[in-house]
């Protein structure tokens, strides 16, 4: 194995339409073993930076190399091949909603593996075990709670034990205890299988204590890097103000607009 | 001015028609190109045609039952006139087989199961299960769309001749039992005038082609739908408006066809 980080990327500029410019020059890499976070408001382009690792959309300039390929320079076999190597948490879960758990977590190996019907039994048993939900493995994903239809997505995220993956706000919506369980699984499956994690997220408290490594985003643009200690002693008004979750500073907490007392019809003096 | 706003919208709509129309096709190509793992793993197609199937079966006996008594009704009325009630089986048989069988049973397959099939593969894209299968590595159209298209298009034949089988069996009620036709000729005269080739083969090819149309249709408006629930109700509406006019043209263009097949 090299040194060099799993994941790099290089100058990345993307836009879903020529009008509007989503990312810009970003600059960032995740060391091999690592679990780096992504930390930004929603809408600084989070997600569509994942959707560009995944290689589901083409960079308008720049590049995304994971494990030394360049992801929009593979064809469509190289993606798959690729593809079968990163397990992915989406931010609204996906699951399949017309098969059970068992089936859900079972599907990558029934379709990339030729394991016999009781390994993959054990497989997708383990894999339920690590979240806590083997009793659950029966039930439709119509019948499961938020917090445990986000622990099934986690454990099928991690099913064929990926070396790459990416996880899409796995702490949004989730109550006090399920949120500190969330945390601790993606720290623990990270290292147990010696796989590298990118954490995209909004909630700080929760990530600076599960990761090595945090970027710091907003429009589209990487503001801040470093340590959990390095941003939380950070002085940058930026990192100052997401870390200490304050409406004023250098990110506005409104949507640019007109005058509020003109929009309400208050005449002034 | 007015006009030629009213001339541009005419062209802009027929330019959309096309290109829409463009797209299913190359759409169409992509489900027979990787058809592949329908066929290799028959499971998943067996489980779509029950599906599609199972949506439509009691419709399609209903409905064929009702149209094969009217049929027997409308039908004894008029052949009353000429002394041929005995002929009263040929009449509804062969109207049945060769056209409101596979017609009438596509139109109701069309909003029942093709409306069910864009609504799941919409509701599948809208809730990023088919992007989360893509990421996984599984080619969302091999695994998702062809076998509910090859479902679809496998049960069609099925269904239309259940049709008219209990359209037939309608049929003989209203005719034998209520209005008094006898029952041998009835039987008879039905078979002797049923031709395998000309009648209930070319209702088998039209119900099969009726089943690539509506499939085709409906899983192209799925597959396509905005990811939202304003565009996958509007997509489903589509399917089945499209899909029902396409198997009537599809029907004329068969009809005109056979016809002069076989007439030769
Ligand atoms: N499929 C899409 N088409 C067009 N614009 C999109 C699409 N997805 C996201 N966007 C826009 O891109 C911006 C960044 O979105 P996203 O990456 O989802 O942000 P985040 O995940 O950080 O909340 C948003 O302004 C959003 O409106
Ligand atoms: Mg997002």
């Amino acid at each position: 194995m090299s040194d060099a980080p799993l994941v790099e990327i290089q100058d990345l500029s993307f836009g879903y339409s020529s009008a509007r410019q989503i990312l810009s020059d970003v600059t960032l890499s995740v060391p091999r073993g690592k679990v780096v976070a992504l930390m930004g408001g929603s809408g600084c382009g989070k997600t569509t930076l994942l959707r560009l690792i995944g290689g589901q959309v083409r960079p308008d300039r720049g590049y995304v190399k994971v494990a030394g390929e360049v992801i929009h320079e593979l064809d469509q076999a190289g993606l798959y091949r690729m593809r079968r190597r990163m397990g992915m948490l989406f931010q609204f879960g996906a699951l399949f909603t017309d098969m059970s758990v068992f089936e859900n977590i079972a599907f990558q190996m029934r379709e990339h593996t030729d394991l016999p019907e009781d390994a993959i039994r054990d497989l997708v048993l383990m894999k339920l075990n690590a979240v806590g939900l083997r009793g659950a493995a029966e039930l439709m994903p119509s019948e499961l709670s938020g917090g445990m239809a986000r622990r099934v997505a986690l454990a099928r995220a991690v099913a064929l034990d990926p070396m790459l993956v990416m996880y899409d706000e796995p702490f949004a919506g989730l109550d006090p205890i399920s949120l500190g369980v969330v945390g601790q699984l993606i720290r623990r499956s990270n290292d147990a299988l010696g796989a590298t994690s990118v954490v995209v997220t909004h909630d700080v408290q929760q990530s600076l204590h599960i990761v090595d490594y945090v970027y710091l985003m907003a429009d589209g643009r990487i503001v801040a890097q470093g340590t959990p200690d390095e941003m939380r002693a950070s002085t940058h008004p930026t990192v100052h103000q997401f870390i200490h979750g304050e409406a004023d500073g250098p990110v506005a907490f409104h949507y640019p607009a007109g005058d509020y007392a003109a929009a309400l019809g208050i005449m002034h003096g | 001015m007015a006009e030629r706003g009213s001339i541009a919208t005419v062209g802009a709509f027929t330019l959309g028609a096309i290109r829409r129309l463009g797209q299913a096709t190359l759409f169409l190509g992509q489900v027979l190109r990787h058809s592949g793992t329908s066929l290799t793993r028959p499971a998943l197609t067996v489980r779509e045609i029950y599906f599609a199937g199972a949506l439509s079966l009691i419709i399609i006996m209903v409905s064929g039952l009702f149209v094969g008594m009217v049929l027997a009704l409308q039908g004894y009325d008029t052949l009353q006139t000429y002394g041929s009630e005995e002929k009263l089986g040929v009449l509804v048989a062969l109207s049945l087989v060769r056209e409101l069988g596979p017609v009438v049973s596509a139109l109701l397959f069309a909003s029942r199961a093709g409306s069910a099939i864009t609504a799941e593969i919409g509701l599948m894209k809208a809730t990023e299960q088919i992007v989360a299968m893509d990421m996984m590595a599984v080619h969302p159209v091999a695994r998702v769309v062809a076998p509910r298209f090859w479902g679809a298009v496998l049960s069609m034949p099925l269904l239309a001749a259940l049709f008219s089988a209990m359209g037939i069996f309608g049929a003989y009620i209203v005719g034998v039992r209520l209005l008094g036709v006898d029952v041998g000729a009835f039987w008879a005269q039905m078979q002797a005038a049923v031709d395998f080739e000309q009648d209930i083969l070319n209702g088998v090819i039209k119900s099969a082609v009726f089943g690539v149309g509506i499939a085709a249709v409906a899983t192209f408006e799925g597959f396509d739908a905005p990811p939202t629930a304003e565009g996958v109700s509007r997509a489903t509406t589509r399917t089945v408006v499209h899909s029902s006019l396409l198997v009537l043209a599809l029907d004329l263009v068969l009809t005109g066809f056979m016809m002069r097949m076989w007439g030769e």
